[in-house]
């Protein structure tokens, strides 16, 4: 009798886990399908089932009671994804302190945060959201599906890298702050840089004498007596960066600073993912694709501080023709909505070809996240993260229509104008009722 | 006669001549082959355009072209009036974060006094790269406050502001409070405090006009005294008098009510500026006569619950309501994305050639200065984009732009530093 209860119970939770970590059956038909990675396949169907990309091809048979999607004379493609946000947080800087290694993002996730339905309707199916640049050494970032609507332990992408946020140049330095209250160290690049390798010695320090202890309680003669170190969180996360299990993800505008940064990691060993911002890319590009690290930019946001005045439109494409992995992200819950439109420019400055540009906000950004395997481009076996555009999306008068996560639609603009409309009548009918009462 | 002498006198004829020749009249340049989009009136198929002193001669399709004209060979292209930024801070912000380069904004609340031209900074960098985006004209505007100043127009190219300006000033900028407002210190609503600032307003132009009565008398009669001084009544006279437009930026739905309240009992010429809310109360702006001039469409809905596209199809509903309106890039480093504010408002339900109207035409009407400006069409002053296809399109390069009838440099702050770091890789 018991072990029957038991029994049922597990079948019962695997089946609520497996509800919960497949996706849905969708089947999309005659669209453009931009594969970004394979191609363009002009009137072509997509069919995914329990989440994944099965087939790519023409005239695929529905299979029985799948619910199909007409993209009839639209754009099929991958979900855009967001290299650098700072939404679906409740907090984004620890400014208390200088440096914060200990926190992580995971931990003040809001999933009711109306930027991720925004991230949605501008076919934003994932993003990295990321701790401030209050601090050199920030915290943990975490990646985001944009699953509105769903529990924020749902959204989190388990395959993603684990990263840090480090923070150069004048926010670390709180160069535009009025000076309210006494400075705090560091205030000037050199202070940063030397707080950064005074973090890291002290974590070499700490990881070694971890390692000996642990080694030491191997032995059966020493493991007795033996006390533990003390635990620092602090440190610990600057212990997983040398330990290769964490990669640096580091605010830099200046190239100076960037190299600078650069250095550091070779000193430790530590790896560096991907610049933020990078405005002066361009000036290092030949050094940053030598050591194989990429950028995430705004294609042409600029001048609103002195490091960010010589951030030219052509960073991109000139960067990416030198061969510097290039995503553009958004840093605003506003740009994020747009960001196809950024890509788009990098085809004015620079001539980039419309494949390259699209692949600016959608297979780079992935394979800077470590996720390139499973979302980033329309291939089988892939996620089935999809958006459809009206017009092409590189075109400025295009518009989102649906984001697909999983085959599960989050953001289809006709429903979301039905049920706009349906609303707006009631609303009206119930004012033309209160103004009869008056009568 | 000696050979020397013949030599010399051959030589003098030959120079006069030449002289006399370079003096023959106006120089003509020809717009070859290029598809050509005057706004007002129908496209034409590889067309020509005629350039004479600076304005536009002939626009069509079998133009005769002068002898000894400049001819431009425009095959491939698509030609367009120059663009007009109806509201942005070109020149008067380099870097926004550091004071230093920052004069689009005074102090205080009231300042009709204040010259936006008077700070232009015609060396700003982000003046050539809005002029290599197509633009040729804007609308460079003081912000802040409950009257911010005058605000003037300007052409891309000069080298001095005095070369700049095409009309000063254009209008007196008034600021009504934003529906959403980014730090609230007051207790009272947005809604409250516009109502108290068009109470304010109307005080003040009241004053302004006793002010101009007791001035006016003084004048005429040598016994009454003139009344004091008062730079804000005097800076205000050309708006009641209904000489000076006023330029209000307006939000909400009842805000923009009052305000069209205000101009009416104030007999003042009026644009609307923002009008977020524009869209819930679209007829009354067309009955009013306001036009509309869009705040930058890259910002988030002030209402969550009037839908993520609010300020997307705002431009849409309006125009169809018969609404005159143009879009602003409300911008300095960022003004070259004129263009894709109105191809935004195009994609949420704006017809395409009502887009480019915006950034054009409508501009140069609400401005009154479609005489001169805001269309290619004969007599208009040879502002022109030469684009290797549509203008409102973030892919498209612009090949060339003409401002008064002259190339202009396209060598952009983007260009320089780029070809500085060419050198090293």
């Amino acid at each position: 009798m018991r072990k029957k209860t038991i029994g049922f119970i597990v079948v019962l939770s695997l089946a609520v886990i497996a509800s919960f970590s497949y996706g849905q059956d969708l089947l999309i038909k005659n669209g453009t399908i931009l594969t970004v990675t394979k191609g363009t396949l002009p009137k072509g169907d997509i069919l995914i089932i329990g989440g994944f990309i099965k087939q790519i091809g023409k005239n695929i048979e529905p299979p029985e009671g799948i619910k199909v999607l007409d993209a009839s004379g639209k754009y099929v493609i991958p979900g855009i994804i967001d290299s650098h946000t700072h939404i679906a947080l409740t907090v984004v800087n620890e400014s208390a302190v200088t440096i914060s290694s200990e926190v992580k993002m995971r931990d003040v996730l809001n999933a009711e945060d109306n930027s991720i339905f925004t991230a949605l309707s501008g076919g934003v199916t994932m993003v990295h959201t990321m701790h401030g640049s209050g601090n050199p050494i920030g915290g943990e970032n975490i990646v985001l599906k944009m699953k509105w609507g769903k529990t924020s332990e749902e959204m989190i992408v388990h395959e993603a890298y684990r990263t840090l946020k480090f923070a150069l140049g004048e926010n670390p330095k709180q160069a535009n702050r009025f000076a309210m209250t006494a400075p705090r160290y560091p205030q000037t690049r050199m202070g940063v840089n030397a707080i950064i390798r005074r973090e890291f010695l002290k974590a070499k320090d700490y990881m070694e004498q971890w390692d000996r202890y642990l080694k030491a309680k191997k032995s059966k003669k020493l493991a007795k007596n033996l006390i533990p170190p003390r635990k620092d969180l602090r440190l610990e996360a600057l212990v997983d960066m040398l330990r290769g299990k964490m990669v640096a993800r580091c605010h830099a505008y200046r190239a100076d600073e960037t190299l600078e940064f650069i250095n550091l990691s070779k000193e430790f060993g530590f790896k560096i993912a991907c610049f933020e911002h990078a405005s002066e890319a361009f000036k290092i590009a030949k050094e940053l694709a030598k050591e194989n690290i990429g950028i995430s930019i705004f294609l042409d946001n600029w001048a609103y501080k002195v490091e960010a005045s010589e951030g030219i439109a052509y960073n991109a494409a000139y960067c990416t023709k030198n061969g510097v992995l290039v995503s553009i992200n958004s840093d605003s819950s506003e740009r994020i909505r747009r960001l196809f439109n950024d890509a788009a420019k990098a085809m004015k400055y620079g001539d980039l070809s419309k494949e390259e540009a699209l692949k600016l906000v959608t297979i780079n950004p992935a394979i800077q996240l470590g996720v390139e395997k499973i979302v980033g481009s329309l291939e089988i076996g892939k996620h089935g993260d999809i958006a459809i555009f009206n017009e092409h999306p590189l075109s400025a008068y295009t518009r989102c229509d649906k984001t697909i996560i999983e085959g599960e639609v989050y953001f289809d603009r006709a429903q979301y104008l039905k049920e706009r409309e349906e609303m707006e009548k009631k609303k009206k009918e119930k004012e033309k009722k209160k103004v009869g009462g008056k009568k | 006669m000696s050979k020397k002498l013949v030599l010399y006198i051959t030589i003098l004829v030959l120079c006069a001549s030449f002289i006399l020749a370079q003096d023959k009249g106006p120089q003509f340049i020809a717009i070859k082959g290029a598809t050509i989009i005057p706004v007002v009136g129908k496209d034409i198929a590889e067309g020509t355009i005629l350039l004479k002193d600076g304005l536009i001669e002939a626009v069509g399709k079998n133009i005769n072209i002068p002898e000894g004209a400049i001819v431009f060979n425009a095959k491939c292209l698509f030609a367009y009036p120059g663009m007009i930024d109806s509201l942005c801070s070109l020149g008067l912000q380099e870097i926004s974060s550091v004071r230093g380069t920052v004069d689009s904004r005074e102090t205080g609340r009231i300042n009709p006094q204040v010259k936006s031209v008077e700070a232009l900074r015609p060396d700003s960098m982000h003046i050539p790269i809005s002029r290599a985006n197509g633009i040729t004209a804007a609308i460079v505007a003081p912000s802040g406050g409950l009257i911010a100043g005058q605000s003037s127009l300007i052409r891309l190219a000069g080298w001095t502001s005095q070369e700049m300006i095409i009309k000063s000033p254009v209008a007196m900028h008034i600021n009504l409070p934003t529906i959403r407002p980014r730090f609230r210190r007051t207790t009272t609503t947005p809604q409250e405090e516009a109502s108290k600032q068009i109470k304010e307003l109307k005080e003040l132009f009241n004053k302004a006009r006793f002010y101009l009565k007791r001035k006016q008398a003084a004048k005429k009669n040598m016994l009454l005294s003139k009344p004091e001084f008062d730079e804000q009544l005097e800076f205000l006279l050309p708006v009641v008098n209904g000489e000076l437009p006023v330029m209000i930026s307006v939000h909400g739905e009842k805000d923009i009510l009052d305000a069209i309240k205000l101009v009416k009992e104030e007999k003042l010429k009026a644009i609307f500026f923002g009008v977020s809310e524009g869209w819930k109360v679209a007829d009354d702006i067309k009955k009013s006569g306001i036009p509309v001039v869009f705040s930058s469409l890259y910002a988030m809905p002030p209402k969550w619950e009037d839908g993520y596209d609010s300020l997307y199809r705002n431009p849409a509903v309006l125009q169809k309501a018969g609404v005159k309106i143009a879009f602003s890039s409300q911008s300095a480093s960022l003004a070259k994305d004129l263009p894709y504010h109105a191809a935004k408002a195009a994609a949420f339900g704006l017809d395409k050639k009502e887009a480019l109207k915006g950034v054009t035409i409508n501009p140069a009407q609400i401005f009154g200065v479609d005489d001169i400006l805001g269309s290619l069409e004969k007599g208009k002053v040879a502002n022109i984009v030469l684009a290797d296809g549509d203008i409102l399109e973030q892919g498209t390069h612009i090949k060339y732009v003409f401002i008064d009838g002259k190339e202009t440099d396209l060598f952009t702050r983007y260009e320089e530093l780029l070809e500085k770091y060419k050198k090293k890789h």
